[in-house]
């Protein structure tokens, strides 16, 4: 198990930081430990669905699921069992499920600690329309690639005086070209085209400035990749225009926010849309709607971007049958639009949904 | 006090400009605002609350008898003259029972800053109805009321060349609604006199007078009977007037001041009064120079302005009879627009005011004319059309 | 760090391919006529800067058409530009022409990567600095007859645009490591919000939703935040909601009916008013404008110079035609207003004449004559 888990860090280490492709594991034939956490309301039903998928199409993968109820540290503040961190360092791999905004201060919310403790620099959304659940844009299949440790939302702010913030946006090189090299590897990796770098440098002439020119950089030792530079208003105007014309995007942090909310609505919201947090020690996969509370237990939420992100997680791993395998049958039942949850239209049970897919796996 | 005379030095007093000899005015270039005064609001935040792109929100409320028709015809002179000044109209008038209805009036003079108002009748639904008027000056705080009463040659009057500035003090004194029946029968109502107040509208009254080069400022009081209370007020006025010594003072007493001012008005140049005598000093000094219809009135607060007729009627007897003088209303949206530092558009309107007095004449009755309110609004129109001819 | 600095700034420069794009500018520049010869007195005089791109052609179709209708609007026209500096009046000039005019229709001034003084002010920020063009207004409308996904939009997105992001105040701490100051003070954030009401209170808007990152800018979206829950309080007819930025923009392409007035702050103004723009037709058919205290600016609401489409003819004039009505509505032309919207309605009703971008090939001579012969002659 040792070796397993060395090899795995160290292929997860060189998929940050060349390729995102997960070597060691096939050769092992051994199954690999992925944390999970079910989440909060709706949380535990789609990760069942999502286990009950993974085990009808013999994913070799083991679950280790840790329970992330807060709890009290010795300095007085809430936060997550020190056992699910643990988890997550062994294993280096996680899916996660949606978790309640714990209200209250003082409290260690579980994003910040895993980022923390992964280093995850880059938050990965592709977006693409599903056949069979209409929205106004049918044509989106856009990947966005967001920084996800500085910029903006370093939390660098302070009253200078009175009635005047100041918050300042950093932006470093090596986290520039850290996701920067990241997005034109997951675009080798992914068969994508082209690679635009979304900025602002017009208004924000040094800091974007910079990322700009670490994009730039990674895109010289990626000839094979289109490299573009657009303005992050451009981008907004063409996208809710035509959509199809962007491939791969990579951003600063906020504007990556704001994008990859703006792209999950193109293609009809957050239930449908997976996430993946890549890191320097470890990947989180993870559904980023919400928790739904008032149909919790009801056998009536829609698995579908929790399944989609272990779908991403698995390509992520390096496990790309299985990966397509799970995939097109999902989409498959999606398109049929015969057994759909009541998000989507339908009158179908969370299990039936659940059953449905299984059914279809090859 | 400094923020008073922030509020003196920074526009809230507004000049008559003195007409030359002919009476027409010049038209001053653009908007009257220099180079450096533009370079000082372009750099600071603007001291108008709801001024964008050279254009002015101003808040309408048209009160009750005449109020509405007058509203209406000031807005058609304000089209015709191509004013960048939009109303945001609110319908306040005394059919509504409960007071709160008063509070969206506040709410909205508050973000705007400025109004143009028609007086609200107070009718005595109940014993603790209070003049809306009233509850609207308290709450915005306007503590000053100016009323300049200048003869106009056009118009025929026992006294000519009259040029008397009445400042008022609008939010104390008999004024403060405060009154109980302690035993039946016996009624009290306080009059309230404060030093504060008191020296706030004095040094209001002699920092207009410093600006507007008057000489004289008179303060009329009772001190002679209420000693404490008009004694305070008096007292005060004289502690104010040392620190302004290029500008004579005395004082009158009420009853005085009142003969002094039908029978030798000319020695009077700015009067500084309490609340109620303000009152009836106010209506005096517009009698003589013409009536309740030519005369607008200005309320001053530390942030707002509210602009109406001098004499505060609601015109009930005379409204729909198209037969009421529009000019005090017409003189007040001058004054408003002097306030807004709309130069330019004030001048085109006092012009055309001064010819349908002093040249042509377009009179309505209570002038002794025989011309319809319309005539004379239609004759304003034109004029103001012609002044400014796009 | 110096060594960084030029490093970057090289780097943007050589990759900048202005050169040719200037070229082709510069003739059409060279061409456009100067109307301001005879100035008749108590005509409206407005400031006229065509920008960059197809700015002049749009400015050109523009003119065209309020000669056509006789208006009395005089423009002063001059020539400003940060990409093509040798043919640009200088910036006091222009500024000094609209404190005067103290109205303005203004094409788009494309900003390049990175100014050749080094400096961190572009020139559309030094404009709307030194005349304290702190509001920008952009009317989302759809019209009828242009393509789009969503149908009936109806809102206005109200943006500060003096500080936040937009401050221009970065510098390099240790090499490799940019700061960028996002400013946001109480006065000004009170200001926008305060204007957002007006505006609404004026035009009879029902809702003012406040857009924000206050969840993880705790302090300065904060801070934004709470001057616009303050304002609302004096505007109890209106009601006020707010929303995280992420948010507002998949909800704005998936629920855009649900909007009335939108106020924020810079940046996400910049995203928001694109986006917007895109739901109803893109860049083309958008109007916008600035707002000071005392002067108000007409430009398209959203900033696209359209460089590759410069001398081609095809820029679709809707937007600037648009400011135009909206610059004739405030100075009390509104007849000529009326009638110039009524006759570019009908030319997008009627569907003959649509530019590319509304998915037709007419030009913009073809479009601009289409107006004109729709101008009903009272």
């Amino acid at each position: 198990m040792n070796t397993i888990c060395r090899t795995i860090r160290c292929t997860l280490f060189s998929a940050a930081r060349q390729s995102s492709q997960f070597n060691g594991l096939q050769s092992s034939r051994n199954n690999t430990t992925v944390t999970l956490i079910p989440g909060d309301g709706i949380g535990p039903e789609i990760s069942k669905s999502v286990q009950e998928i993974f085990e009808a199409a013999k994913v070799p993968i083991e679950w280790e699921i840790v329970d992330v109820t807060p709890v009290r540290y010795p300095d007085g503040k809430y936060g997550i069992p020190t056992k699910a961190i643990e988890s997550f360092l062994k294993n280096k791999i996680g899916l996660k499920g949606p978790l309640a905004t714990p209200i209250g201060k003082g409290h260690r919310s579980l994003n910040l600690e895993i980022r923390k403790v992964f280093s995850l620099y880059a938050n990965v959304r592709p977006c693409r329309s599903i056949e069979g659940y209409q929205t106004l844009y049918d044509d989106v299949d856009v990947v966005t690639i967001r920084e996800n440790t500085e910029g903006e939302y370093s939390g660098i702010e302070h009253e200078i005086v009175p009635g005047v913030v100041q918050s300042i946006k950093l932006i470093t090189e090596p986290a520039s070209r850290r996701v920067a090299e990241y997005a034109f590897n997951y675009a080798k990796a992914n068969g994508r085209k082209i690679v635009t770098a979304v900025h602002k440098a017009n208004i924000m002439r040094l800091s974007d400035g910079l990322f700009l020119q670490c994009c730039r950089e990674a895109a010289e030792n990626h000839p094979e990749i289109k490299y573009k530079e657009m303005y992050l208003d451009t981008v907004c105007l063409n996208m809710v225009q035509d959509p199809s014309q962007f491939d791969v995007l990579v951003m600063p942090n906020l504007y990556g926010d704001i994008l990859s909310d703006l792209c999950a609505g193109l293609v009809g919201g957050l239930g449908l849309t997976p996430s993946g947090n890549i890191g320097k020690d470890g990947a989180v996969f993870e559904s980023v709607h919400g928790t739904a509370p008032d149909i919790a237990g009801q056998d009536k939420a829609n698995p579908t971007a929790l399944l989609l992100s272990a779908v991403m997680m698995l390509r992520h791993m390096n496990l790309p049958d299985h990966a397509n395998n799970i995939q097109s049958a999902c989409l498959s039942v999606i398109k049929e639009g015969k057994m759909l949850t009541a998000d989507l239209g339908g009158s179908a049970k969370c299990s039936e949904f659940t059953k449905e897919i299984c059914s279809r796996l090859g | 006090m400094s923020l008073l005379k922030h509020c003196v030095t920074g526009g809230l007093i507004n000049s008559f400009k003195s007409l030359p000899a002919n009476g027409i005015a010049k038209l001053p270039i653009a908007a009257g605002v220099t180079q450096g005064q533009r370079n000082l609001q372009s750099t600071t935040i603007s001291n108008y609350k709801a001024k964008y792109g050279g254009r002015f929100m101003v808040t309408m409320l048209p009160g009750d008898g005449i109020g509405p028709e007058m509203m209406s015809y000031v807005k058609t002179i304000f089209k015709a003259g191509g004013v960048p000044v939009d109303f945001e109209e609110l319908n306040l008038d005394s059919t509504h029972e409960d007071i709160e209805h008063i509070e969206e009036a506040v709410i909205a003079i508050r973000r705007n800053g400025v109004a143009l108002k028609g007086n609200i009748e107070t009718r005595e639904h109940s014993r603790n109805f209070r003049s809306r008027n009233v509850e609207l000056r308290l709450r915005l705080n306007l503590f000053a009321n100016v009323i300049h009463c200048r003869s106009q040659p056009g118009i025929n009057t026992r006294h000519k060349n009259i040029d008397i500035v009445l400042i008022r003090q609008n939010t104390e004194g008999e004024y403060s609604c405060l009154e109980h029946e302690n035993v039946k029968g016996v009624v009290e109502s306080l009059k309230i006199i404060t030093q504060s107040k008191s020296e706030q509208i004095a040094r209001y009254a002699f920092e207009y007078a410093r600006k507007y080069n008057r000489k004289k400022v008179t303060a009329v009081h009772k001190a002679n009977i209420m000693k404490l209370s008009d004694g305070l007020f008096l007292n005060t006025c004289s502690e104010i007037a040392k620190e302004y010594p290029e500008i004579m003072f005395d004082n009158i007493i009420i009853d005085n001041c009142s003969m002094q001012l039908v029978s030798n008005p000319h020695k009077f140049d700015v009067l500084l009064l309490p609340n109620l005598y303000g009152n009836i000093l106010t209506n005096i000094a517009c009698g003589l120079v013409g009536g309740p219809g030519i005369t607008s009135g200005r309320n001053y607060g530390i942030e707002h302005a509210v602009f109406e007729t001098g004499t505060r009627n609601t015109g009930k007897s005379v409204a729909g009879k198209n037969v009421a003088n529009p000019l005090a209303m017409i003189n007040a949206s001058a004054d408003l627009l002097e306030f807004l530092r709309l130069d330019y558009h004030a001048t085109v309107i006092r012009n055309s005011i001064h010819k349908v007095l002093n040249i042509e004449k377009i009179h309505t009755p209570d002038l002794g004319g025989t011309y319809n309110t319309t005539d004379v609004v239609e004759f304003i129109m034109k004029d103001v059309q012609a002044q400014t001819s796009i | 760090m110096a060594n960084s600095m030029t490093r970057i700034v090289s780097a943007l420069l050589n990759s900048s391919k202005g050169a040719e794009k200037l070229l082709t500018s510069r003739l059409i520049h060279s061409t456009s006529p100067v109307y301001n010869a005879d100035v008749k007195e108590n005509y409206i005089k407005c400031t006229l800067i065509p920008g960059d791109g197809v700015g002049p052609e749009l400015c050109q179709a523009v003119k065209e058409v309020l000669a056509a209708m006789q208006t009395p609007v005089v423009f002063e026209e001059m020539f400003l530009s940060e990409v093509n500096p040798t043919m640009s009046v200088p910036l006091e000039q222009a500024i000094n022409s609209i404190h005067k005019n103290k109205i303005a229709l203004k094409g788009i001034l494309s900003t390049p990567f990175s100014s050749l003084s080094g400096e961190l002010q572009s020139l559309n920020m030094k404009i709307r600095r030194q005349l304290d063009l702190f509001a920008n207004v952009v009317h989302v409308k759809s019209l009828n007859g242009i393509p789009t996904r969503h149908k009936n939009l109806d809102f206005i997105t109200i943006r500060e645009q003096t500080e936040g992001e937009y401050s221009a105040l970065e510098h390099e701490s240790v090499p490799g490591v940019i700061e960028c100051m996002k400013i946001i003070t109480e006065a000004k954030s009170r200001r926008i919000a305060k204007f957002a009401f007006d505006y609404a209170t004026k035009h009879g808007r029902k809702k003012v939703t406040a857009v924000h990152k206050a969840n993880i800018m705790k302090l300065s979206d904060g801070l934004f935040l709470k001057c616009c829950e303050e304002t609302a309080q004096l505007y109890p007819s209106i009601k006020f909601d707010s929303m995280i930025i992420d948010n507002t923009c998949m909800q704005l392409v998936s629920h855009p009916h649900k909007f009335d007035v939108l106020v924020m702050p810079n940046l996400y103004g910049n995203i928001i008013d694109n986006l917007a723009s895109g739901l109803v037709g893109g860049a083309g058919v958008v109007p916008g404008a600035s707002y000071s205290s005392d002067c108000v600016i007409y430009e398209p609401g959203a900033r696209h110079t359209f460089g590759q489409a410069v001398g081609k003819n095809i820029a679709n004039p809707t937007a600037m035609i648009l400011c135009a009505t909206k610059m004739l509505w405030h100075v009390n032309l509104h007849s000529y207003a009326r009638r110039l919207t009524d006759a570019l309605e009908k030319v997008i009703n009627s569907g003959k004449s649509k530019t590319r971008d509304m998915g037709g090939y007419a030009s913009t001579t073809d479009f601009t004559r289409a107006v004109i012969s729709n101008i009903s002659f009272e």
